[in-house]
């Protein structure tokens, strides 16, 4: 396990060394750059934003800030933003829990109602339930997120008034029910894709295993029928998922673009997009190092998993 | 107002009127209002409503860009500015009609009150007393002095150098008195000083870096607002300072929330999450529909930004008068408005805003013609080619229109263009980048072909252009401005340094009116339209003044409040 440890840290420094170095010099290649939204500021003149220039240090070689910028994160400076000149960490943080919060309850609810559609599925292969939970799956997947969450707020804020339309809470009152309340949209929309990609998993997982011989031996030596689902079936096919879910950790944590758009939700995947359009450099590739630590862990995480469940695995 | 298609005039406001339920007013009548900033008094008819006692109530202010500069005097973006006119005070601010109003400055300086000597070498401010920073520090002539030199400081990220740096020996005769000489008399200063807010002495220079100042995080002002806090990526809340020097504030509350999504921002509108829709705007698809949403008024606000087709002069195609006076006469304004901008903005002859006191009414029209276009083409020796498109001496009448990528309005202008000019026999092929491309280098140094633009061409209120038509101000021929189009007139040029120099009012409007005349007839940039942007607020909310010579419109938010 420890050398599986120290060879899987190896190769995750030297990932994130190439993830870094094509990141920087693709976001710096590309043209444009931090200060050309001040081109039709009235005033400003092309001497001024060489200055400027020249004082952010932007017309340097770019191996030369690279190793400027790679030098800083190494010892713990990931930068300031050039857009409101706070730590790009802080910058993170401050969306990372908005992120948090939406992600991790859609999650949990699209896991939970998930499983069950999937299990549910494929017990009761083809029938009228099943047939339903297929056709609503591709439905879910198929519609744009953005439509669905202008469509949820047309019906349950505007006609209905029942639900706020976006934000993450009032402003100005910020109490729990407020919060909740302002919670509820977003997370269904969110939810209800992550529910069909789940349940389809789940449901051919579980399809898989319901046919194996062992299934057929408990019922042939009389197991009860629940115990047969729970203690062997379910326990089975949720193994696979493991993978699936140390997938989805980086998806958890760099948000929803669309969904935080569309409900005004100050998330990652928000200040990902105002990020990038504005070329912020410095909070672009920490939001990039950031997303590429998350994988790699997500993956191991999925890993080790896999074997602390999987007697059969060893990880060597 | 020659209008060839027959449809309504678009700058029929009748119907945003009605929803003031003002009196009948003529349309005539309605429009010398206009032009005297009267749009804004009858928005606010302030004596029939009273101003609560104490700082009442909040307003949430929705706008589609975030502001994240808080220190005024660094390069910064317009949306920011809605919040500098809250937190701080420049010395005078201006008013909807365009005059100066005294703010940190206890007067106008003038030549009469002995603040502005004859040749408009030397100022002398008098500052208001007893003003106090939000931190209870005294505001003192030091801060003035602090600022204005900031703003030329060579490791400050300064918003606007020029014009600042013609300033020299700046002395603090006392705290409340404030004198400086000019290197050259500069008459749009004073419009300048009305947007450059004064910024505290004691808070930035305690930072080691003024780039890098307390500001940034916990702006510090003399305004109508404190700041309380920001959700960074959602929103900014200030409160009401109570020690306010000027009117109000009579909000305990405001705040700037952002909303990305110009459709989300409208439906907040809509379900009355924001009371008040600014930056951005509601879309003209909108605009129908907004009307008639109960409790709200919502009204076109004409802004000082036009729409422009600008050609590169320095590509061969259009160092030809013939060629832009054709591809104008072939330009189908009427329809580009109606159709496509739904009838919300004016069509424009010139480069400066209707409403400013230099504007000239009286430049020739724009008609849509394209027989004429190919006869001036055909004269010129603009030959078609075996395909239709012109040439001339080896030139092909061939060139990229280029825009931000992603705005699909003026992708379906473009479209337009695109088939009036091919008509004529000119080739037009889009050629869209994204924003951080297309006003890079791209734009700055002049290697577009042609462009679709929004310009305010004007230094803040003030008609001076020097920046945009100078023959100095051309970046690829190593000038310092904005002259992308690589214009250059002698005449021109002549006309924009006398207008710098003189003071006189009177004098000043004749030189721009006849300098309005000679860049109608060159053509640099094909004048489109002035924009009108869709601004809204819940019934009942009181004082948004609309104001053409600022920025954004929540520069008098001081005086706003809730009827009660």
């Amino acid at each position: 396990m420890t050398r599986f440890l120290l060879s899987r840290l190896w190769q995750s420094l030297v990932l994130l060394l190439l993830v870094s170095m094509i990141g920087f010099a693709v976001l710096h290649l590309a043209p444009g750059g931090p200060l050309s939204q001040f081109a039709l500021s009235p005033g400003v003149t092309q001497e001024q934003i060489e200055r400027i220039k020249e004082q952010m240090g932007l017309n340097r070689p770019l191996p030369v800030q690279y190793l400027d910028w790679a030098g800083h994160l190494v010892i713990g400076d990931w930068g300031k933003s050039f857009r409101d000149g706070q730590p790009v960490l802080v910058v993170i943080g401050q969306h990372l829990s908005a992120t948090l919060q939406l992600m991790v309850s859609s999650t949990l609810l699209a896991v939970a109602l998930g499983t069950w559609v999937g299990v549910l599925g494929a017990i009761r292969r083809y029938s009228l339930f099943d047939y339903l939970a297929t056709v609503g799956a591709m439905v879910a997947l198929s519609i744009p997120t953005f439509w669905f969450g202008l469509v949820t707020i047309y019906i349950f804020s505007v006609e209905l008034a029942w639900l706020p339309a976006g934000n993450m809470y009032t402003i100005g009152d910020g109490s729990l029910l407020d919060y909740l309340h302002h919670l509820i949209a977003p997370c269904l929309v969110l939810g209800l894709v992550t529910v069909a990609i789940w349940s389809r998993y789940m449901r051919s997982s579980m399809l898989d295993v319901i046919h194996q011989d062992y299934i057929r031996t408990a019922r042939a030596k009389g197991v009860p029928e629940r115990v047969i689902l729970w203690r062997h079936a379910i326990r089975n096919a949720l193994l696979p998922m493991i993978t699936i879910a140390g997938l989805q950790l980086p998806t958890l944590l760099s948000g929803a673009l669309v969904t935080e758009t569309v409900f005004t939700w100050p998330g990652m995947g928000r200040l990902f997009l105002d990020s990038l359009s504005y070329r912020d450099y410095p909070v672009v590739m920490g939001i990039l190092m950031f997303s590429a630590v998350l994988v790699l862990v997500g993956n191991l995480l999925a890993d080790i998993l896999y074997a602390v469940t999987d007697p059969r695995i060893r990880l060597d | 107002m020659t209008d060839k298609t027959g449809t309504p005039d678009p700058w029929t406001w009748a119907r945003g009127i009605a929803a003031l339920r003002q009196p009948q007013l003529s349309r005539r009548g309605f429009l010398n209002l206009a032009a005297a900033g009267g749009a804004a008094t009858l928005i606010a008819p302030r004596l029939l409503r009273a101003q609560p006692a104490e700082p009442t109530g909040q307003v949430i202010a929705g706008i589609s860009q975030e502001p994240t500069v808080f220190n005024p005097l660094m390069l910064h973006i317009e949306v920011d500015e809605g919040v500098y006119f809250n937190i701080y005070n420049p010395l005078w601010g201006v008013d909807p009609d365009g005059n100066f109003t005294p703010q940190l400055a206890a007067e106008i300086p003038s030549v009469e009150n002995g603040g502005l000597s004859e040749d408009g070498l030397n100022w002398t401010i008098r500052l208001r007393d007893g003003v106090v920073w939000h931190d209870g520090t005294p505001f003192t002539a030091d801060d003035v002095k602090f600022s204005l030199e900031l703003t030329v400081d060579e490791n400050f990220r300064s918003a606007r150098r020029a014009g600042h740096d013609l300033l020299t020996d700046i002395t603090v005769v006392s705290p409340t008195e404030i004198t400086w000489r000019m290197t050259q008399p500069y008459a749009p200063y004073m419009a300048l000083l009305a947007s450059t807010f004064i910024v505290p002495k004691h808070i930035v220079e305690a930072a080691a870096d003024p780039n890098d100042s307390e500001l940034n995080t916990h702006p510090i002002g003399t305004g109508p607002f404190k700041w309380v806090n920001r959700v960074a990526g959602d929103h900014i809340e200030l409160a009401a300072n109570p020690d306010y020097f000027g009117e109000g504030p009579y909000l305990e509350t405001l705040v700037f929330k952002y909303i990305p999504d110009m459709t989300v921002l409208y439906t907040q509108f809509q379900t009355g999450d924001i009371d008040y829709i600014g930056l951005q705007g509601i879309t003209p698809d909108h605009f129908a529909e907004a009307e008639q949403l109960p409790d709200r008024v919502v009204m076109p606000i004409p802004q000082p930004f036009i729409e422009n087709i600008g050609f590169n002069m320095g590509k061969p195609q259009f160092q030809d008068l013939a060629v832009r006076q054709a591809l104008y006469l072939a330009m189908d304004k009427a329809a580009i408005i109606d159709a496509i901008y739904y009838g919300l903005p004016k069509p424009a002859e010139s480069y400066i805003p209707e409403g400013n006191w230099a504007y000239n009414p009286d430049l020739p029209q724009h008609e849509y013609n394209p027989e004429r276009a190919k006869q001036i083409l055909d004269e010129a020796g603009w030959v078609p080619g075996p395909d239709g498109i012109r040439e001339k001496d080896g030139v092909r009448l061939a060139f990229t229109n280029s825009t931000t990528a992603g705005n699909h309005v003026r992708e379906q202008a473009q479209q337009l263009l695109q088939q009036t000019w091919r008509e004529i026999g000119a080739e037009m092929e889009i050629n869209n980048l994204p924003p951080a491309v297309m006003w890079g280098d791209y734009w700055m140094m002049s290697e577009f072909d042609s462009a679709m633009v929004g310009i305010a061409f004007m230094v803040g209120p003030d008609p001076d252009t020097t920046d945009y038509f100078h023959s100095q101000s051309i970046a690829a021929q190593a000038g310092a401005g904005q002259n992308t189009v690589q214009y250059a007139n002698p005449e021109v040029d002549a006309l924009l340094e006398a207008g710098t120099v003189s003071v006189d009012r009177e004098e000043r409007k004749q030189i721009y009116y006849q300098q309005q005349e000679i860049i109608r007839h060159d053509l640099p940039y094909l004048p489109i339209f002035q924009y009108a942007m869709v601004e809204g607020t819940k019934a009942g909310f009181v004082g948004y003044t609309p104001n053409i010579n600022v920025r954004i419109n929540s520069w008098n938010a001081s005086e706003w409040y809730w009827e009660s």
